[in-house]
């Protein structure tokens, strides 16, 4: 199993906006700029790192494993193209030197050449690409992609290729309706969060885009954290008890999640990017203003947010390690 | 907002003139999904317009107006546009969208409801969805046709109501599970229709509705207002709008259509009933009755009790 390094530090997407943390429907516009202690993010919606490669090539390890981490319900096949022209678009604009997509409407050309692909396809015939079009596009970006159905009111999970999910299965959620899928997140429908946050995306219009943090604390590095690979890596959380200090400053992340939400502008599905980052405590806490909010934000949170959150039973721990890894 | 600048009119069809708009200059436009309507700033008015081109990738904007002598002035002042005049728009915005799940889709319009309904047709022809459409227009006044013949694979046209109702209930008796049906015309032909549809077992959840031909609503009865936040209490006449009514009286809200379609200009409602007559609320919205658009929607009784 392949792992990654930690992202850099000045683009990190730090989550804590405040001593407390609790579920709210934090959604902001797409595209705006955030400033943090050591950088910023979210100018762009997909984002390119020094990690591209080694997550691209990891995402492909995983798909050959594991075909349940990718489908589309038949519905859903304009909604695929549909997202992988928005996702061209997006990359080609981000990164014009390296990534082009130019076309008369009928018959587009597709440039990657960071990655050495070239294709010329037909919108809706699938026989011009080398892949089913959501699975071409989700090889080239590290974003993993959701595609939501909405309809009779409701939002439905109905398509997508997710490789870094972080404790969900995405197999197992396809075809659920939005609120049954978060139905073991705790707090979450009493508070009301997720009923709005429905509610706004079944009004998203074509065109627009909005995004959102979430975070989990996750034990060792790897970027698939899904249930499918429960035995792989929920041992180590068992592990990190008995691992020393320094072993345990490099073994325990914050695993922050971008996710974005895009109106696709032709079948009205919305597409989800999910973006994974990690920062191992070791690295976090050399940011003094990110170690001394993260140890209040662990301290406080709620047992049954800590739990699902993956932390629940070392919590004393990290919080006591963040406490005394200040200063150079 | 899009300026656009009209490049091409259409004035075949007697009482319906189609403009093609386009960027001045030129450029690719916001794709949409089928279905859409462009908002146009009609001089005073703000009035919806369906788009009837290809909503992948468009270089150009359709749009078709029926002339209205009697309606607010919108259609007025669209027939008096020339090629090379410069119109103000929003959106596209997405309100009658296929949807993708379903099985069969089962398009009924009445008149210049065909709008919505061409750019239906042609998504369809691209992903293979089977579609069957009944129109009826009036004789001579039928436009798209040359639309719907170049892009539907089943469509019966008529000119008179009673083949065509009776066509419409026998095509609403024979659609296979997971058909749904979309309606666009004048109101009382799409309640006739829903109400068919309604008796034959239809779910609501099947029927979609598209509200054009309704270029005045209802001028409705008067009402009072209390705004909680400030106090005040006033009456909202008949022919006026409570977004107009809260407007003048100083109460800044938000609004872009004012027909009931954008979803920009919803208040929060603590006491009172609401008739709704706008397009964007759900029915689950409505039952909450906690909210409404207050551009097209009034009190269902003597007074409503608002915090905007």
């Amino acid at each position: 199993m392949s792992s990654v390094s930690s992202n850099h530090l000045s683009t990190f997407p730090f989550p804590f906006t405040a001593d407390s943390y609790r579920y709210s429907t934090n959604l902001a516009p797409a595209g705006t700029a955030v400033t943090t202690a050591t950088g910023g993010w979210g100018e762009r919606i997909v984002d390119v790192d020094a990690h591209y490669d080694t997550e691209l090539a990891e995402r492909a390890v995983i798909l050959a494993a594991d075909p349940s981490r990718h489908a589309v319900l038949a519905h859903m096949r304009p909604a695929a193209w549909d997202a992988m022209l928005v996702l061209m678009r997006e990359l080609a604009a981000a990164h014009p030197e390296t990534m082009s997509l130019t076309g008369d409407g009928t018959t587009w050309h597709w440039r990657n050449t960071r990655l050495g692909v070239t294709a010329d396809f037909v919108v809706g015939d699938e026989s011009t690409l080398p892949a089913e079009p959501l699975a071409f596009i989700a090889a080239q970006v590290q974003e993993d992609v959701v595609l939501l159905d909405r309809r009779g009111g409701e939002l439905f999970l109905d398509a997508g290729v997710v490789t870094f999910a972080a404790a969900w299965s995405f197999g197992f959620d396809v075809g659920m309706e939005f609120l049954d899928v978060h139905g073991p997140v705790p707090r979450l429908r009493e508070s009301g969060v997720i009923g709005r946050a429905r509610e706004f995306i079944l009004r998203l219009q074509p065109g627009e885009a909005y995004r959102r943090t979430n975070w989990s604390i996750a034990m060792g590095s790897h970027l698939d954290q899904s249930l499918e690979r429960y035995p792989d890596w929920a041992p180590a959380r068992a592990a990190a008890a008995s691992s020393d200090d320094d072993a345990f400053g490099r073994l325990v992340h914050l695993r922050v999640e971008v996710q974005h939400l895009i109106g696709l502008p032709e079948s009205g599905a919305v597409c989800f990017l999910i973006r994974t980052y990690l920062l191992p405590l070791a690295e976090l806490a050399a940011v003094e203003p990110w170690r001394l909010r993260t140890a209040a934000v662990l301290a406080e949170l709620p047992e049954d947010l800590a739990d699902y959150k993956g932390f629940a039973a070392h919590r004393d721990r990290i919080v006591a390690w963040l406490d005394t890894h200040g200063g150079p | 907002m899009i300026d656009l600048e009209v490049v091409a009119v259409d004035d075949r069809i007697p009482g319906i003139r189609s403009l093609t708009l386009a960027r001045p200059g030129g450029g690719p436009l916001p794709p949409f999904v089928p279905g859409s309507h462009l908002v146009v700033e009609c001089g005073p008015a703000h009035n919806a317009y369906s788009l009837t081109g290809d909503g992948a990738g468009p270089l150009t904007y359709s749009v078709s107006v029926l002339s209205r002598p009697d309606g607010s002035g919108g259609s007025r002042w669209i027939h008096e546009r020339r090629v090379g005049d410069v119109v103000a728009a929003h959106g596209p915005r997405s309100a009658f969208a296929p949807v993708l799940s379903a099985t069969r889709h089962l398009l009924v319009a009445a008149g210049i409801g065909i709008t919505p309904m061409v750019s239906h047709l042609r998504s369809a022809r691209r992903w293979h969805r089977q579609v069957e459409l009944l129109y009826v227009h009036r004789r001579g006044r039928g436009a798209h046709l040359d639309d719907v013949e170049a892009l539907a694979e089943s469509a019966s046209i008529f000119t008179d109501r009673e083949s065509f109702t009776a066509a419409v209930d026998d095509a609403l008796g024979r659609q296979p599970l997971g058909t749904h049906l979309y309606l666009c015309g004048p109101t009382a032909f799409m309640a006739e229709v829903t109400a068919r549809a309604t008796a034959w077992g239809w779910p609501s959840s099947r029927v979609h509705v598209e509200h054009f031909g309704t270029d005045a609503f209802d001028p409705g009865e008067p009402f009072d207002v209390h705004l909680t936040s400030t106090g005040q209490t006033f009456t909202v006449d008949s022919g006026v709008s409570l977004l107009e009514a809260l407007l003048a009286h100083g109460v800044d809200v938000p609004n872009l259509c004012r027909r009931g379609v954008c979803g920009e200009c919803r208040v929060e409602v603590t006491g009172g009933e609401v008739s709704h007559r706008d397009l964007f609320l759900g029915e689950r919205d409505r039952a909450a009755g906690d909210s409404m658009m207050c551009c097209v929607s009034r009190a269902a009784g003597a007074l409503l009790e608002l915090t905007p």
